[in-house]
């Protein structure tokens, strides 16, 4: 075993702590169960010594042993049942909690660690990684503590009945022990490798799954399944490999196992000939032997179960281990903002190689309204991560109310500022779950009212179970405009002091868009907003214009000065006209 | 389980050598006890230690040989499940590949997803362990049982009694499991649901706050599996103490008997520790047969739940016209087309009829849910009219095979997305042998061309998975270039405009109809702007057609168009 999987199995072993009272009962119950198993020979192998031959048996000795055999029976059984139940518990109750903090840690992981990770490669992960995890803990579990018990008991009976061929059992058997380990060595590294392959293989699945539209419009199907077939079958022969591999040690065992059989039978056999042994001493023996060396398989079979099962925690644990955001337990809580921005000498970046904001400044005055505007991909997103502190600038500040974003706690600044993105999320559950959002805990008639201003009332209205209404992933049979008014009412509830609005209505008809902005108006009154729109008209009203281009601002000012200026943004006003 | 036995098909070699070899080497470990019997009332009772030692030779001979077939076992099922399990994945994967939109709608994609992977490895555990163990183990228990008759026929009795009641113990266990664990896969893919949408909503997520709250949703999913998971556990935990009793009471029955038999002459006390020592070995068989049950009910779980998938039919027919138009841009005509999506009571396009010349631009607006998007997604034929019809270059699609149609007709959609790859492998979507001079003439005309030369590698800049790593906007002219390079003949622009400005916007919609060999076009959006120079202009109005026209007609008949119109532009010249 390598160092890291030790670590591993050491960390999988604190998860365990909190249910150590089931852990407890499970060891105990695990020597009761194996102690009361080993008597069972003993008692068997007493009885075949009374079996004398004809009309010589004793019949008064055999009843209290019978006796015996049932009582250790029963009392086996429910040891063996409290074990297994003990187990089950411990075993799903930790990988439920090994989910929970993974699902906990996911939520506290930078958004340049998730937009870097596939969603599914982390599902897989949560999903397919856990159980097998599961899998290869509760069997490791079970038998585990069993087995080292059994074999403990089992040596030490067998030196009280007869040393000499105890030595000889002892002796062999740790070559079925050498063989197991080295098997398993071999083993890891194909179980490792088939991790990996199916980690990709959940990756392709899961992209094809998720574009399926693009998949259908472009009759990509017989090329997603070449790609699928590709790795489906890479994937077949790393399988093969590690379950061919790992299926070996129990034949190789148990082979060496069957020696050691042999070697009992004429050892004792012998010693019975010479008068230094009974038959039914030979029998309890016989069982022994193989019970001593059953538990070496055992032990040998979890360890290529727990191999593969320490693979899967590896791949958990480093998304637990992955970074989290810079803790801002020290920064400060806001109230209600005021919303006055400014932007000093920012400068950010994703990725080092490329600059994309550099030295940014602006100066936002409470209740002003910025639009932001410029060519696809010019920063506009990337400026409202900065806003929100999905992502934190590298160097300079954006100063809310004079206090560096750096130094807010984020959930207080988020609350502060309401935002719609382009990219509509709406997550599984009902309509009302979806607004409520905005604001847990929100009376009906607030949730009414604010899906009345937003427009979207009377469409949810119309829907099945109305507010309850149950929504697929993704939205599902919702149209696009329809899951973006919904977005707008969680808005509408939220009421922040601050608005972000991300080209937030470029999927609405103009004439219901009409009548929210409106009630954007409305709520945009005395309350800082930043728009990203391609809407010229809205722009028009803004108090300030930003007019980016490559990452930087190259013009600002309002819509008339900047028409006069006659720069970028006078050609990109004309241009609406221009075709 | 019985439609997917067709997958063992090719590689029935495996599926009769792997268990073949494996029952041999059972074979060869019911003889031992008979060895044993030998040593003890011929070898001892006689005091012959060489005789003694000829029976220990024999059971190494028996190990050997046991081992060589058990390799070979081995070998041979873990080849015959690997195998099952790809050609089922492979199927599988391209019936999901066929199902149409409704039938994705219907299922879920997270569903789905638990099918193609923990589904499917539990199956092929499942098939790897059946094919050791599942003859395996009552073949043991069964040749025990004659074994034993051979010594004895009344002790061979008990031995009988025993697995009858071994075996109404174990199909009870596995009756009550076998629900159970259905009820635990499908609390799995909640739990799966709930991760993928938690970390799809990342951003609106955090934006309000809601991580507590989304967390909390996530536990009390993950709790409830727990729960059933410990239950059903419980039920099966059960199995191996109930074995253990039957087998050791029959034990004690078999002792008591032998005793009788011995006391009155009827066995030997070799032939009484040899039938001990089967029991024995039918205990060991039976807690292997438990386990293989418990991983058994699993997979036969899974096993049925992808049944259900690979005989899922998709619920629309390909026809079997050919389309002959390359190159040559088709007219598309509706006919009094009425569509209506499963589950929803309305129509959501009523009576639509109009025809688009070939080569020309059809511009198609209207307020949110007016059918502008159900609309141009029936000429690809995402979905399927519920009446009238769509004909392009005078057939019905529904007459066509989806390879033609689809050859011809690029869309690009609302939500752009990408593939994981190369800029140049998402460029070759459409047409796997575009050259470099066709991508880059599609990504100059969809404007793109400047900023994917900006990037590391031009057209060989990695584009991560769903685009990701390319702005809303840069991801949309990468899908309108993608549809480019297909040069189809009939060309949907979906409200793909949408996250680009008006000057990007107005470039590309002229370098499109600068395009030689000019393909039929629909334009839907919700921009005066994006429409107003087509050939014709459908107003849509909760499905109905409610005009169309050339811009300046509709202008002056059409007010919801005015309407739109004047509120993106202002009055128009020449009216008060």
């Amino acid at each position: 075993m390598t160092k890291d999987s030790k670590k591993t199995l050491i960390r999988v072993l604190k998860y365990t702590m909190p249910y150590r009272a089931f852990l407890i009962v499970s060891i105990v119950m695990a020597v009761f169960q194996s102690v009361l198993a080993l008597l069972l020979p003993v008692l068997t192998g007493d009885a075949v010594d009374l079996l004398l031959g004809r009309g010589l048996t004793d019949w008064d000795s055999l009843k209290v042993i019978m006796t015996e055999m049932i009582m250790v029976t029963l009392g086996q059984a429910v040891c063996s049942f409290l074990m297994n139940t003990c187990n089950n518990h411990l075993t799903y109750s930790t990988v439920r909690d090994i989910r929970k903090d993974a699902m906990k840690h996911i939520g506290k992981l930078p958004l340049s660690y998730l937009d870097r990770h596939p969603a599914g490669e982390l599902v897989s992960r949560m999903i397919a990684d856990v159980d097998q995890f599961a899998d290869g803990l509760l069997m490791g579990f079970t038998q585990f503590f069993t087995a080292v018990v059994t074999i403990a008991g089992t040596l030490i009976l067998m030196i009280t009945i007869s040393p000499l061929i105890t030595a000889v059992v002892v002796l062999l058997t740790p070559l079925s022990f050498t063989v197991a380990s080295f098997i398993a060595k071999r083993t890891y590294r194909y179980f490792k490798e088939q991790s990996e392959v199916r980690g990709k293989q959940t990756a392709i699945i899961n992209e094809m799954l998720s574009q399926e539209k693009t998949v259908k419009a472009f009759a990509y199907e017989k090329r997603a399944l070449e790609r699928f077939d590709e790795n489906n079958k890479k994937l077949s022969s790393v399988s093969l490999q590690a379950i061919f591999a790992s299926s070996l040690t129990n034949p190789s065992t148990r082979f060496v196992n069957n020696m050691v059989y042999a070697a009992v039978a004429f050892a004792g056999s012998a010693a019975v000939i010479r008068g230094r042994f009974t038959v039914g001493k030979l029998t309890a023996f016989l069982s022994y032997s193989t019970q001593y060396t059953k538990p070496f398989n055992e032990i040998s079979g979890v360890v290529t179960e727990l191999q593969n099962a320490i693979a899967c925690a590896e791949r958990i644990f480093e998304l637990i281990d992955a970074p989290e955001e810079t803790s801002d337990n020290d920064a400060m809580e806001i109230d209600t903002a005021e919303g006055a921005v400014n932007i000093e000498h920012m400068s950010f970046s994703y990725s080092k190689e490329k600059k994309l904001l550099e030295d940014v400044n602006i100066n936002v005055k409470p209740g002003e309204h910025i639009a932001i505007v410029g060519p696809t991909g010019c920063g506009k997103t990337t400026l409202i991560n900065l806003l929100m502190r999905f992502y934190d600038p590298d160097e300079g500040f954006i100063r809310l109310d004079g206090t560096p974003t750096t130094g807010i706690k984020r959930s207080s600044l988020r609350r502060n500022i309401g935002m719609v993105l382009q990219d509509t999320y709406l997550k599984p559950g009902t309509i009302r779950d979806n607004i409520l959002m905005g604001k847990n805990g929100a009376s009906e008639e607030e949730m009414i009212e604010a899906a009345k201003k937003a427009h979207s009332h009377s469409f949810i209205k119309q829907l099945s179970d109305g507010y309850d209404t149950v929504i697929g992933e993704d939205g599902g049979m919702l149209s696009q405009g329809q899951k973006q008014l919904i977005c707008i009412t969680r808005l509408m509830l939220a009421l922040p002091p601050m608005l972000i609005l991300d080209e937030a209505t470029s999927s609405i008809d103009t004439r219901t868009e009409m009548r929210i902005q409106k009630a954007f108006g409305s709520m945009m009154e005395g309350r800082t907003s930043f728009i990203v729109a391609h809407r010229l008209s809205t722009i028009k009203e803004a108090d300030c214009i930003l007019v980016m281009k490559d990452g930087n601002i190259i013009e600002q000012g309002r819509h008339d000065d900047l028409l006069k200026h006659d720069g970028f943004y006078s050609r990109l006003y004309k241009s609406q006209f221009e075709v | 389980m019985k439609s997917l036995l067709k997958y063992f098909k090719g590689y029935r070699k495996e599926c009769i050598i792997g268990p073949l070899f494996k029952l041999l080497e059972a074979g060869f470990e019911l003889i031992i006890p008979l060895v044993v019997k030998q040593m003890i009332d011929k070898g001892i009772a006689a005091g012959d230690v060489f005789y003694v030692l000829k029976m220990a030779g024999i059971m190494i001979m028996l190990g050997i040989i046991g081992l060589i077939c058990s390799l070979t076992a081995q070998y041979f099922c873990a080849r015959a499940a690997v195998y099952f399990a790809e050609g089922v994945k492979h199927d599988m994967f391209e019936r999901v590949m066929k199902l149409s939109y409704q039938d994705t709608d219907g299922i879920g994609v997270s569903a789905l997803i638990t099918r193609l992977t923990s589904d499917i490895n539990a199956l092929q555990g499942g098939v790897n362990m059946s094919l050791r163990l599942l003859l395996r183990s009552p073949f043991v228990v069964f040749g025990a049982v004659v074994t034993a008759f051979t010594i004895d026929v009344k002790a061979a009795c008990i031995f009988a009694v025993t697995v009858v009641i071994l075996t109404i113990i174990v199909a009870a266990v596995m009756f009550i499991t076998g629900p159970g664990y259905r009820a635990v896969q499908e609390r799995l893919d909640k739990v799966l649901l709930s991760v993928r949408s938690s970390l799809n909503g990342v951003r609106v997520i955090r934006a309000f706050g809601n991580e507590e709250r989304e967390f909390e949703a996530f536990k009390k999913e993950n709790d409830e599996l727990n729960r059933l998971q410990i239950f059903t556990g419980r039920i099966s935990a059960l199995l191996n103490p109930f074995t253990f009793i039957v087998i050791n009471l029959g034990t004690a029955w078999l002792i008591w008997d032998g005793a009788l038999a011995v006391d009155t002459g009827r066995l030997s006390r070799g032939a009484v520790v040899a039938l001990v020592n089967l029991m024995g070995q039918i205990l060991v068989e039976l807690i292997k047969l438990a386990n293989l049950i418990v991983q058994l009910s699993r997979a036969l779980a899974c096993a049925n739940r992808i049944e259900d998938l690979l005989k899922k039919e998709p619920s629309m027919k390909e026809g079997k016209t050919g389309l002959k138009i390359k190159g040559k841009a088709p007219e598309v005509i509706f006919e009094d087309v009425c569509m209506s999506y499963a589950g929803a009571g309305e129509n959501a396009l009523e009576g639509v009829s109009f025809k688009a010349d070939p080569g020309s631009t059809t511009g198609i607006i209207g307020g949110t849910g007016s059918g502008k998007s159900t609309m141009v997604n029936l000429i690809p034929r995402f979905y399927d009219v519920s009446s009238g019809c769509v004909k392009v270059d005078g057939i019905d699609v529904r007459e066509l095979k989806f390879a033609d149609l689809r050859e011809a007709v690029a869309v690009v959609p609302q939500k752009s997305v990408l593939f994981e790859g190369t800029i140049k492998d998402n460029m070759r979507l459409g047409k796997e042998d575009a050259s470099d001079e066709e991508i880059i003439s599609a990504l100059k005309t969809a404007q793109a061309y400047d900023f994917v030369m900006e990037k590391e590698g031009g057209l060989e800049a990695p584009v991560t998975q769903g685009g990701d790593n390319f702005s809303g906007g840069q991801r949309q002219r990468l899908c309108i270039a993608r549809a480019l390079v297909k040069k189809p003949e009939i060309l949907i622009m979906d409200d793909s405009a949408s996250a680009l400005d008006y000057a990007t916007d107005a470039a590309l919609r002229k370098a499109i109809g600068e395009m030689k060999d000019a393909p039929t076009v629909f334009i839907v959006s919700q921009r005066a702007a994006s429409v107003m120079h087509a050939d014709r202009i459908i107003v849509l109005d909760e499905g109905h057609m409610a005009a169309s026209g050339t811009h300046d007609e509709l202008l002056k008949s059409c007010d919801i168009y005015r309407e739109i119109y004047v509120s993106q532009f202002g009055r128009p010249e020449g009216s008060d």
